[in-house]
């Protein structure tokens, strides 16, 4: 469909924060939550009677679960906010659907200023569980879950033999090698050297990538993202508000959060999954094209999924993602398309999703420190595999 | 540990409990006659809510796979090899399954395989074998 309203060019993102990123911390999840909130609030220049929406992705899904302690309704009741419009829950386009959604409730007239933000205490649940963050479906009896009752009677107990089967296709397909894929976790972790708050941050050569435990193939250990506890929190605001802020208003240009394939790990095109539907529809709705992106922090929740959202938002050529990072140049800080420059999740940690947009706002600002890269005005954010996909084209005014 | 087992519904009774007569049933729409998986009430090509479980050839090829080291519970016997299977019935028929009976480092995309399957109290479930 042809779109006739950019709504997402009139919310501009005007504050950002983050806790601190802790293997494991000692915070409780709303102090870390409340860490990045009132961080984000005083960045954008605001307080908290400003905030009047709060979004959030994946919301508390479960019970106060490690992958999402702390939802919409616990921040409210916590901060005493008074909002217009919040919202939070897992079904939507990936991690980066409280932008997405929030951006929607600002469109809409329903906020002037909505915190979006995103806790994750992981690292907590492994001190008890070694397997706690495995995302199967670990309810007891029969499986009923939509998706993985095709999944679980077959011993896959983690996404990580979904993407891993990903990973074999680009390989089988496009003939993507180990060297190529290690270029992702060795990217990373030349810049969460750089990184005070990354979780791992001694160097990585590509021998300990190659020595690192297969886990399934062909993905080691190293193509896993970190776990952490930690929160991000942004502020999003009307662009007529952002503009008597502090920081110079960064714009959501586009948004792609499209799925025009089967909600399905296995039935998904096993080459770029709803990235490409997401990416697609994003580029639909600006003028801006892949060649002007100059940084790009793109879900490293595995390695492979980098790869895939190179190629589906139109970074490379399809199939090309391998040859594209290949020996690290293209990706470095300083080469031609800096990737995951805060050290992504597999070295930064797995803040998972808003972790993207923060450090692509702290580039856009210039506030990276030793990790800066060049002075630069557009940057795209993008999260998700298999199924769930968003994207965000976001540019510096 | 035991697999855990899917909840049989009317709409999966026969994708998991075909096996009890040798048969890999899969949905199959009777009005533009493409077959799809996972099953469900409607066609998600055409819309239409005329559609059965049918029996197929049970053979395909390995789409893609993973060979799987990790064990995610103790009594986990590794490597396994999980696959995604293209049945040979339809252009860009899937399924997910486990691929037995062989060395998982002779595992290809590509590899000709046939169903077999493997009994767990009420459900037959659909595992594939390298064809000879």
């Amino acid at each position: 469909m042809m779109f006739d309203h950019l709504y997402e060019k009139n919310v501009a993102i005007a504050g950002v924060g983050q806790s601190e990123v802790a293997r494991p911390s000692d915070k409780s999840a709303m102090r870390l939550t409340l860490d990045a909130c009132l961080e984000a609030i005083a960045d954008a220049g605001l307080t908290r009677k400003d905030i009047d929406g709060v979004a959030c992705w994946p919301g508390d899904n479960n019970n106060g679960n490690s992958f999402s302690p702390v939802g919409p309704n616990a921040l409210i009741g916590t901060m005493g906010l008074h909002v217009n419009w919040y919202g939070g829950g897992y079904e939507g386009p990936g991690p980066l659907a409280g932008v997405i959604n929030g951006a929607m409730a600002i469109a809409a007239g329903l906020c002037r200023h909505v915190l979006v933000f995103r806790t994750i205490t992981e690292a907590s649940a492994r001190r008890l569980d070694k397997n706690a963050n495995a995302l199967s479906n670990k309810t007891a009896g029969r499986d009923s879950s939509f998706f993985w009752q095709w999944y679980t009677p077959y011993e896959v107990h983690s996404a990580i033999n979904l993407m891993a089967m990903y990973a074999q296709r680009h390989f089988h397909e496009y003939g993507t090698t180990p060297d190529q894929l290690a270029q992702i976790a060795l990217t990373c972790r030349a810049n969460a050297e750089l990184n005070p708050k990354a979780v791992y941050r001694t160097p990585m050569t590509m021998d300990d990538y190659l020595a690192s435990r297969m886990i399934s193939t062909p993905l080691r250990m190293f193509d896993c993202d970190v776990h952490c506890d930690g929160a991000t929190a942004i502020v999003l605001s009307r662009m007529d508000a952002a503009r008597h802020g502090p920081n110079p208003p960064i714009r959501l240009e586009a948004i792609g959060s499209a799925l025009h394939q089967p909600w399905s790990w296995d039935q998904v095109s096993l080459t770029g999954g709803a990235s490409i539907d997401a990416a697609r529809m994003m580029w639909q709705r600006t003028d801006l094209k892949p060649a002007d992106v100059r940084s790009a922090q793109l879900y490293d929740g595995f390695s492979i999924l980098t790869l895939l959202w190179l190629e589906a938002l139109g970074l490379c050529p399809a199939g090309e993602s391998g040859r594209f990072v290949e020996g690290g140049t293209r990706i470095a800080r300083d080469g031609a398309l800096p990737v995951n420059t805060n050290g992504g999740q597999l070295s930064g940690g797995r803040t998972h999703g808003l972790g993207y947009v923060h450090e692509a706002c702290t580039q856009l600002w210039g506030r990276a420190g030793q990790r800066q890269i060049a002075p630069h005005q557009v940057a795209v954010a993008a999260a998700g595999g298999g199924p769930l996909a968003g994207s965000l084209l976001l540019v510096r005014e | 540990m035991p697999r855990k087992l899917p909840q049989i519904t009317s709409d999966s009774s026969a994708f998991w409990q075909g096996g009890e007569s040798g048969r890999l049933m899969i949905h199959r729409c009777s009005t533009c006659r493409r077959f799809f998986h996972p099953p469900a009430p409607i066609c998600p090509f055409c819309g239409s809510l005329d559609v059965a479980p049918q029996a197929t050839s049970g053979r395909g090829r390995i789409a893609t796979y993973t060979i799987n080291h990790q064990a995610w519970k103790p009594e986990l016997a590794t490597p396994y090899v999980v696959a995604i299977v293209e049945l040979d019935d339809q252009p860009g028929l899937r399924l997910l399954s486990n691929v037995v009976e062989l060395v998982p480092d002779q595992v290809r995309i590509g590899m000709p395989v046939h169903v077999t399957f493997e009994q767990h109290e009420d459900v037959w479930l659909p595992l594939f074998k390298k064809a000879e």
